[in-house]
């Protein structure tokens, strides 16, 4: 697949000498759904900024279809779709003009149908002679997001578009970047859900402090670095887990009724049938098990934590 | 060149001024007609001609000027510090246009309101005065300079603004005062010998000077003078916009 966005040993440290970016290298394929996870402050909206045209670089490069986004600005920038993370709106303009304000400023002609099926995806046609101070949060929204796919872009980025808005909404977002993704749009989404991540991301890709620190295909991910564990109710409460069994990866619960066992799926025997033969043998029984996998939100809290 | 986003921002912040119709026009006509009321009628009768030009007459170049310079200083500045402002320039910011472009729609949008301002102000004047205009296409061109030159002055304001405080300030402090005492009421020639040299430091005397020579054929100061001191503000002007695009002075971080 050819990379869509190119970013090639990125730095941007700020004025007072905040170093938000450190030797940034990234490539984001097309029409991928890319999410890009890190915590508070980590530099993952100086990042999209920088791609925008917002936020001057300090050094490196970064190319968009192959462009140069400084000498060939225009042609990337056309490019892009941007939902930031605040919510800034133009009170006093309907949700209709502040679109066509928006398609106007890329480059594009009027278009009203296109206008209207953008409405229509993100439940906003009856909102659209409606000003923008009159809309709730969630509802404004949905007019950055409908403002960004105004110009037809090839790439949107989503900078944490879920954050503080309804399940019915994140659920109708969820549904129209997958509906990009389909229709061959690359889409970059930052989010602090991690379960939203898991749920669209193809790839993933992790910033801490400035420096992207892993870049990998979520389901490989997810099976390379999640962990399994197994679940035992015991009959009976246990005090301690016996000598015999220190061998393997077990925890237990408060309440002394669950013992939990963790393992590697990547090796050639899980050990799942040799702890129940031993926990047998030291007169160990339990009335129910179940499995469980680590979400991405627990990977990227290792990964994090890592870091510090 | 970007025409649809040049067109774009020109047509939203005329949607503005029509939205804000009251504020935006029928504000400073009021405003001159009670200068006119006061001065030109009230004040004016009593004041002798000057020049041979009646008082109410000769005040009202300057009356259209002081009312240009303050709408269009204030029109821009607020056109651009209020995206700043609500965080919405970042679209401004992300969009393919360059910095020429981003000036044609908001000074260019900014500088037609002036001039529609100006020439309600110069129409309401004649209800109340005599108006003879000596040069029509110089006045028309003196009052185009004149806009747009005090557009881009009032952009870079609101580009340099980080507060409401720091948006008027100027306006009020500087620019309202070099008006006044810049020949808007009275000739030059009418103040004492150190004063008239202490007016020349005053580049709005130029412009006033200039805008009324276009009406009466008669200056404070030669037309080649105003004239180039005006142009020479837009260069100023216009160079000041093209560092701040280039640097991302208070733009880009």
């Amino acid at each position: 697949m050819c990379s869509m966005i190119s970013i090639k040993t990125l730095t941007k440290t700020y004025a007072g000498g905040f170093e938000a970016l450190k030797d940034v290298s990234l490539e984001i394929d097309q029409g991928e759904i890319f999410a890009l996870l890190g915590p508070n402050g980590a530099g993952k909206t100086t990042l999209i900024n920088v791609v925008c045209g917002i936020v001057n670089a300090s050094s490196g490069e970064v190319l968009v279809d192959g462009s140069d986004i400084v000498s060939d600005y225009r042609l990337t920038r056309s490019k892009i779709g941007l939902v930031p993370q605040e919510l800034p709106s133009e009170s006093f303009e309907t949700v209709w003009n502040t679109c066509c304000f928006s398609r106007g400023l890329f480059g594009r002609p009027a278009d009203s149908k296109h206008l209207e099926r953008v409405l229509k995806s993100l439940s906003l046609w009856d909102k659209k002679d409606t000003v923008s101070m009159q809309l709730s949060g969630g509802m404004k929204r949905r007019v950055l997001i409908a403002k960004a796919l105004a110009h037809e872009p090839e790439i949107l980025f989503l900078d944490e578009p879920t954050a503080g808005v309804d399940v019915e909404l994140r659920q109708d977002m969820w549904n129209v970047v997958t509906s990009l993704r389909d229709q061959g749009v690359t889409v970059i989404l930052t989010t602090h859900y991690i379960e939203e991540a898991e749920q669209l991301a193809d790839r993933v890709g992790v910033i801490n402090h400035g420096e992207i620190i892993l870049v990998e295909e979520k389901a490989k991910l997810m099976r390379d670095m999640g962990k399994k564990q197994l679940v035992l109710h015991l009959q009976k409460p246990l005090v301690d887990i016996p000598s015999q069994l220190s061998s393997y990866d077990l925890g237990l619960s408060k309440d002394q009724r669950d013992l939990t066992y963790t393992y590697d799926t990547k090796r050639q025997s899980t050990g799942i049938t040799a702890l129940l033969s031993d926990l047998r043998t030291v007169g160990i029984y339990f009335n129910d098990l179940q499995t469980s996998q680590s979400s991405l939100e627990d990977i990227f809290v290792d990964l994090v934590n890592e870091g510090r | 060149m970007n025409y649809y986003a040049i067109k774009a921002i020109y047509r939203y912040e005329m949607a503005r001024m029509f939205r804000t119709a009251v504020q935006s026009i029928i504000a400073p006509v009021l405003s001159t007609s009670l200068y006119f009321v006061i001065f030109g009628s009230a004040i004016g009768s009593r004041i002798t001609e000057i020049d041979g030009i009646s008082y109410g007459a000769f005040i009202a170049p300057g009356l259209v000027m002081l009312s240009i310079m303050t709408e269009s200083i204030s029109n821009s500045s607020f056109a651009i510090y209020f995206p700043k402002f609500t965080g919405t320039i970042f679209e401004v910011l992300s969009a393919p246009v360059s910095y020429g472009e981003v000036l044609l729609g908001y000074v260019g949008a900014a500088a037609t309101k002036s001039v529609i301002i100006g020439s309600i102000i110069l129409a309401t004047a004649s209800l109340f005065v005599d108006i003879e205009i000596a040069h029509p296409l110089f006045m028309i061109a003196f009052l185009l300079l004149i806009c747009v030159s005090f557009c881009l002055f009032g952009f870079i304001l609101g580009l340099w603004a980080t507060g409401w405080e720091k948006l008027t300030i100027v306006p009020t402090l500087i620019i309202m005062p070099l008006t006044f005492l810049g020949g808007t009421f009275y000739s030059i020639s009418m103040l004492p010998p150190v004063w008239q040299t202490i007016s020349l430091f005053n580049p709005v005397v130029y412009l006033i000077s200039g805008f009324r020579w276009t009406f009466y054929d008669n200056a404070d100061v030669g037309i080649g003078l105003s004239l180039g001191v005006t142009v020479g503000f837009l260069i100023v002007c216009l160079l000041t916009v093209r560092w701040i695009f280039k640097t991302g002075y208070r733009l880009r971080s």
